[in-house]
């Protein structure tokens, strides 16, 4: 399989995504305190915003990049957990169902601001400069050994919301194109045509950072 | 680009590679790939960028706070959900 089509093996994380370890939680002691939550445990309950907090909140940040907006996202995903956790069978792992769950609250809410995630390509910033004559040859650095952590945290929060959407959860959250394309109900090609554009903006944008700072 | 046994373009070569990639084929061995520096180098941003998209797993924790609201949320609708049961039932 070729690097770019998925996200693959990573270093052991602290907190798994999805698509890379959907069991990690489905431990026996995960799945009692999931079992006493769907029984009205509160305190199970507060003890899962414990293990999953931090992954929801910042798939939330990052999804819409507004620590306040992130917050009520968080929030409101936590009262839906709440409201649907007894509906939660075990048809997926527990980590699967939560995430896409909490990624609906945030695309509702995308779909609430105006953002219509059917057709991408229609809220796209305009890429006149992006066709396929202009991502070859032009850019002199490469950017292998350059990128940082941070640099590019930076330069995917500055991504239009459409493709900031779809290179996070590809590439960063981990999901297919399959699954994407059923979450953002477009077409698995659309999909994959709007991450590989939201790589080359990226790519674009990194050169052209490191070109100023390469200038005396 | 056009050379020998490779007769993709440039153009025609990154048209297709949305599909390509997506298909997880591996392009290392392809004829444009292996002929052509400026896509190579292409590839191998683009590997780069999705390569440190991985060690971007989450790290920010929400404020100690918000559980707060949560709880405070998830009591208020249970007890809106009781004082409509009760007034059903009365």
């Amino acid at each position: 399989m070729h690097p770019l089509s998925s996200p693959v093996e990573l270093p052991p994380p602290v907190v798994q995504s999805p698509a890379r370890d959907l069991t990690a939680v489905g431990d026996a002691a995960g799945d009692e305190t999931l079992a006493r939550a769907q029984a009205g445990d509160h305190a199970a309950f507060a003890q899962l915003y414990s293990l999953h907090k931090r992954r929801i909140y910042s798939l939330c940040l990052r999804m819409v990049g507004d620590v306040a907006e992130a917050e009520d996202l968080t929030q409101e995903a936590f009262l839906q957990l709440h409201r649907k956790i007894a509906t939660f069978r075990g048809d997926s792992s527990f980590v699967t169902w939560l995430h896409r769950l909490a990624i609906n609250v945030v695309l509702m809410r995308l779909r609430k601001k105006g953002l219509s995630l059917i057709s991408l390509d229609e809220v796209m910033e305009p890429v006149a400069d992006e066709g396929p004559g202009r991502s070859f040859g032009a850019l002199d650095l490469t950017l292998a050994g350059t990128l940082d952590r941070l640099v590019l945290q930076r330069a995917v929060a500055d991504l239009p919301a459409g493709y900031r959407l779809i290179f996070i959860l590809h590439d960063i959250e981990g999901y297919e194109h399959n699954e994407i394309a059923s979450m953002l109900g477009c077409s698995i090609g659309n999909s994959k045509s709007q991450l590989h554009k939201a790589r080359l903006r990226l790519r674009e944008n990194l050169c052209s950072k490191l070109a100023k700072e390469a200038r005396p | 680009m056009i050379n020998g046994i490779d007769s993709m373009t440039c153009q025609e070569f990154q048209e297709r590679l949305p599909d390509l990639i997506g298909a997880g084929e591996d392009l290392h061995d392809h004829p444009h790939y292996c002929s052509c520096a400026l896509c190579r180098a292409l590839l191998a941003d683009l590997e780069a960028i999705a390569e440190a998209a991985r060690q971007l797993l989450p790290v920010v924790d929400p404020p100690e706070e918000l559980w707060e609201h949560i709880e405070l949320a998830i009591q208020k609708e249970e007890a809106s959900a009781r004082s409509e049961t009760v007034a059903k039932s009365g």
